[in-house]
């Protein structure tokens, strides 16, 4: 008898194989049936109908990456409510109490951030 | 089961699943063309394909017109020029469609499609499913569905256009965004049914659906799933009055339509996804009985879903990008979070017998 663990994941492990074969073979055969005319303007980068000033690869706003940093933070608390959740039958109050602990730092914190003004998108 | 016979069932179940599915995305986009020309009051596309039969005054009627176009579409993304820009980093871009289509057929593998059927479910699984007994598989849905966002800031990113890179970046902020909300509101079943195998939590609404026990966490869900799915309201990445078409915007032929084969099949799977979670899955009247009749429970409930979510498109206007934000972190978070704590909490109390004596008081 194999790995019980491998036994369950080998379909998953098939499905994988199957997903990459169609992502491989759809560029594949796009590229191989499709027309190749190259000119200088299909190359450039779309902007309207306009030339393209400057670079796209820019600086980019701080809001995108304090919303980053925030959902690492939120993520992670969340994560850690999932075996506390397959759990907490079996921890009765107990459980309750300290997932109650628990929430309370995570509201805490957002309610910092809110108060703040991390949340606002000007 | 051998080893072999395992990797055999997962390749034939697997493929027939994914073709299944593709079949399904190609007419999800055909259907929510028609309907959304019947909402519009137009007729939609009706020249490919139909069933010529002899109507009144001699005139041909037409049945099932259009029912080829997703052919036609596929043949002509085929056909098309594939080209490359100039600017782009040549790597990430043909990586970035790959990405987005992976998590796409993935997400199949946990979804219980029907229960026991003698004959065609091996002996020591419950229910029918690519990755039947995962136990995991709710913390696998949201792993997966997290990844997709790889293939939209990473396409965005490597096209090097201006469009593409803001579409793909504001995609990237929205999906994180939404995506707290959405584990928190996906435990609420899990708590429940005391599991994470979504065949235990399909056999844990036999006596009703978790919907009816908990509709906040069902609608906390769906909004954070039309978020996830960039479907409308929520489909700023490809607003297209601001970024005409988002982080695709220099995508063309196959490549494109890996992108949008992601989308729509993300739409079946999260509806069946969905309807998993809080509307009973496979379950339904004699699903006991004739098990195969659990296949048409779940098509026909991803079929509702996905009329919803086209109804919703044809229906609500763009959300602008800081009331999005607002809605996300503001309204969704905390009214989740609460929600959560309020479950544990019935649940704990009820285990403990707090709530016999009113239960007993009203005769149950």
């Amino acid at each position: 008898m194999p790995n019980q663990i491998l036994v369950d994941y080998l379909p998953l492990a098939v499905l994988l194989g199957i997903a990459l074969f169609f992502a491989v073979l759809l560029p594949i055969l796009s590229l191989n049936l499709g027309p190749k005319r190259p000119s200088q303007r299909k190359q450039s980068p779309y902007e309207s109908g306009m030339t393209a000033i400057g670079e796209a690869q820019r600086r980019l706003p701080v809001k995108f990456y304090r919303i980053a940093v925030l959902f690492i933070l939120f993520d992670v608390d969340i994560i850690l409510l999932v075996p506390w959740a397959m759990t907490f039958r079996d921890l009765g109050y107990y459980g309750l109490v300290v997932m109650f602990i628990f929430m309370f730092m995570f509201i805490l914190g957002d309610v910092w951030v809110w108060k703040k003004g991390v949340l606002e998108w000007e | 089961m051998t080893f072999g016979q395992i990797a055999l069932w997962g390749l034939v179940v697997g493929f027939v699943m994914s073709m299944v599915i593709i079949t399904g995305f190609a007419y999800t986009t055909l259907l929510e063309r028609k309907v959304l020309a019947r909402m519009q009051a137009r007729v939609g596309p009706n020249r490919a394909g139909y069933i010529p039969l002899p109507g009144r005054g001699g005139q041909e009627k037409k049945l099932l017109a259009g029912f080829l176009q997703p052919a036609a579409d596929a043949v002509k993304l085929f056909f098309k020029e594939d080209p490359t820009p100039g600017k782009a980093d040549k790597v990430v871009y043909n990586i970035a469609p790959m990405l987005a289509v992976i998590p796409a057929i993935l997400i199949l593998a946990v979804i219980p499609w029907a229960g026991k059927i003698p004959g065609l479910v091996p002996e020591q699984y419950s229910y029918f499913a690519i990755v039947p007994g995962l136990n995991v598989a709710v913390l696998f849905v949201l792993a997966v569905t997290s990844i997709s966002v790889y293939g939209v800031v990473l396409a965005g990113w490597a096209s090097n256009s201006k469009y593409a890179v803001l579409g793909g970046i504001r995609a990237s902020a929205q999906m994180i965004s939404y995506e707290l909300a959405m584990s928190l509101s996906v435990l609420v079943p899990v708590m429940i049914a005391n599991s994470m195998d979504l065949g235990v939590i399909v056999e844990a609404q036999r006596g009703g659906w978790i919907v009816f026990l908990q509709p906040v966490a069902a609608v906390i869900f769906c909004i954070a799933a039309l978020a996830e799915l960039q479907r409308a309201p929520f489909d700023l990445l490809e607003a297209e009055q601001e970024l005409s078409a988002g982080f695709n915007v220099e995508y063309a032929g196959m490549r494109f339509g890996m992108f949008f084969m992601a989308e729509y099949m993300k739409m079946v799977s999260l509806s069946a996804i969905a309807a998993t979670l809080f509307f009973g899955g496979y379950r339904g009247p004699f699903v006991d009985q004739v098990p195969v009749l659990g296949f048409v429970y779940l098509f026909v409930k991803i079929f509702i879903g996905l009329f919803l979510m086209i109804w919703i498109r044809a229906t609500f206007p763009r959300l602008r990008y800081d009331q999005l934000m607002l809605f996300g972190w503001k309204r969704l978070l905390p009214i989740s979070v609460i929600n959560f704590m309020i479950v544990a909490v019935f649940i704990v109390l009820a285990q403990e017998g707090v709530f016999a004596p009113i239960t007993r008081l009203f005769g149950f």
